[in-house]
């Protein structure tokens, strides 16, 4: 079996999820600003955080009266998986600080996947290396790009409800997660955490429905039965 | 200004969480257990964040109950899980309550 190509393998792997990042990113720019948040938001959010579902469910909490602390902890909650990646693709970003540095702010759950896709991941091979560098860059690229469009175009719209935008932003949020909620132990947590989400709608201030959702993981630690084999 | 902190802190909490593996890392480890809910816990805030906007009420309301909105968020719901791609879940979940809402005016 012939190797393939770094561009191929990117072309195949990320151009597709790229297609998809410039919709969501439309969509998270248009979003915002027809929702009646700053111009600037949008992009600056999409430059520094960097991250699709974190930003998401930044705005969407922020849009439902939840506050700055809410809407801080849940990004954190949500990129905090950005610290497990890191430590598992640590050797591929290459040798330097500023490239470690620089690096560090282009990891996504696609590039990471990507690297440890490839057999020799965690010795930082050449391939390895360009794989992470080549999708961050693209994605970053063209996330930054979608967004500002999106703003330019939202700006134009005048009644989000009319076209039905705000069904968008929680069938984004639920597209994303479809595919681990196929787990039964996550679908479990996700189930726990929206019934009590739900009751927070009625009985806690804005913002804290959210966070308490996180009650939810606690079905991962539920005493069991010993095993019967 | 609000907004500038929000986004500041969400940043600088992302960019420690990503910087910290590739500069620190290697004397680090995660237990299994841990990781296991670095996965899980984002997607249990995600939900929650997708039902909180689906059942927002208008001009802050907590809570309230759009048949339309509703509608198109269990179209795309329902295609998600389907499998389909988040260009059609996204058009699917518009169009529907955009045309419900024509006709149902809700």
């Amino acid at each position: 079996m012939t190797s393939v190509s770094v561009g191929q393998t990117l072309w195949r792997e990320v151009g597709p999820v790229c297609v998809a990042y410039a919709l969501v990113g439309l969509s998270f720019g248009a979003i915002t600003v027809s929702a009646g948040i700053p111009g600037w938001v949008a992009p600056l959010m999409s430059a520094t955080v960097f991250a699709g579902s974190a930003q998401f469910a930044a705005v969407g909490i922020m849009l439902g009266g939840g506050g700055v602390l809410a809407a801080m902890v849940a990004g954190w909650v949500i990129n905090a998986r950005m610290l497990a990646y890191g430590l598992s693709i640590r050797h591929t970003l290459g040798r330097g600080t500023w490239r470690r540095l620089v690096g560090a702010h282009l990891i996504t759950d696609v590039n990471t996947a990507l690297v440890l896709a490839e057999p020799k991941a965690d010795s930082g091979s050449e391939r390895a290396r360009a794989l992470f560098w080549g999708a961050g860059l693209s994605i970053f690229v063209t996330w930054n790009v979608a967004v500002m469009v999106g703003v330019l175009v939202g700006d134009g719209l005048t009644d989000i409800h009319a076209l039905g935008l705000d069904a968008v932003l929680p069938a984004i949020l639920l597209s994303l997660i479809a595919k681990p909620l196929r787990d039964r132990r996550t679908r479990a947590c996700a189930i726990g955490g929206g019934v009590v989400c739900l009751a927070g709608l009625w009985l806690l201030p804005p913002g804290w429905p959210v966070l308490v959702s996180l009650l939810g993981c606690v079905w991962l630690y539920r005493p069991r039965p010993r095993a019967t084999q | 200004m609000t907004w500038l902190i929000v986004i500041a802190g969400i940043a600088l909490g992302t960019y420690v969480a990503r910087v910290a593996g590739p500069v620190v890392g290697a004397r680090w480890r995660l237990a299994p257990r841990a990781g296991e809910l670095f996965e899980i816990a984002p997607v249990v805030l995600l939900f929650s964040v997708a039902l909180v906007a689906t059942f927002s009420g208008e001009a802050g309301a907590s809570i309230g109950v759009a048949p339309s909105r509703l509608a198109g968020v269990l179209v795309g719901a329902w295609l998600a899980w389907r499998g389909q791609g988040m260009a059609v879940v996204v058009i699917a979940a518009a169009a529907t309550t955009a045309f419900l809402r024509g006709v149902l005016g809700a």
